[in-house]
């Protein structure tokens, strides 16, 4: 069960429409390293978690991505309101716009449409804790190239803080995945 | 949106975001009774102010996670993404 909580984890009060921004934003809301693609990985995860702090993290870092996904869309949404056809136009958003007009879709910003593809969920928690481990520091990498191309300091701030992110998760899974290993030693003793 | 509940929006998030961090911190080190009692702390207040922004505003939780005057104000505007 899920509940809402009608507040964004952390602000985002974007003035300045930006569609070239959002094009690249967007990735991080369905593309390959993105926040969707997070979520649905750990919580798809947690059911062959063998121990209760990998369920828990797993069940509840990939609820706190269900609220990146949130900020992610509050950006490309706010980075489209109020963007005119010229600047559409201009940031080669205008095949974006005729499917989209300025709606939130997950896609990345050159249209490739979200696929459970972009993760796995192999059934190996050491195999998985480890494909989880590089997600996050993918999606840390994306946020820096994401940071190369903002120059707007409200769309920096969200960004900066959406990175931070990302190394907390890693080092978390990583204490998980010492867990699993010494788990999986106990149970050779027997 | 007021001045008034931005400002208590953001100590809740600010509370929360604590909690959140602690959450995750005790999900892989269940034992440190610390890092626990500092959890427990931001409960009571995040409770505390949930409790009076609801009194003012409104539900901050669907489902039946805070109480609502008349009428119904869980559709009241602005959403979270139109903070703008």
């Amino acid at each position: 069960m899920w509940l809402y909580e009608k507040k964004l984890e952390y602000p985002v009060r974007i003035k300045r429409p930006d569609p070239r921004m959002a094009s690249s934003v967007i990735s991080q809301y369905g593309g390959p390293d993105g926040e969707l693609a997070a979520s649905l990985r750990y919580l798809s995860q947690r059911y062959h978690m063998p121990i209760p702090e990998a369920k828990a993290m797993l069940n509840d870092i990939g609820t706190e991505e269900l609220a990146h996904f949130e900020m992610v869309g509050t950006m490309v949404h706010q980075l489209m309101e109020g963007a005119s056809i010229e600047q559409i136009k201009a940031a080669g958003m205008g095949s974006w716009y005729a499917d989209h007009d300025r709606a939130i879709w997950p896609a990345t910003g050159t249209g490739v449409p979200f696929t459970a593809a972009y993760f796995a969920s192999k059934g190996d928690p050491i195999a998985d804790m480890t494909e989880n481990m590089a997600a996050e520091q993918k999606a840390r990498a994306t946020y820096e190239n994401l940071l190369d191309l903002a120059d707007d300091p409200d769309v920096i701030d969200p960004l900066r803080w959406l990175r931070e992110r990302e190394i907390v998760h890693f080092q978390r899974f990583g204490e998980i995945l010492n867990k699993l290993h010494e788990h999986k030693d106990r149970k050779k003793c027997f | 949106m007021g001045n008034q509940k931005q400002m208590l929006l953001d100590r809740i998030r600010a509370y929360e975001f604590s909690a959140i961090e602690l959450n995750l911190y005790l999900d892989s080190h269940p034992g440190d009774q610390r890092a626990l009692n500092d959890f427990n702390v931001f409960v009571r207040q995040i409770a505390a102010l949930k409790n009076e922004y609801e009194r003012l505003y409104g539900p901050l939780i669907n489902f039946g996670f805070g109480p609502s005057g008349h009428p119904w104000q869980w559709i009241n505007d602005p959403w979270p993404w139109e903070y703008n």
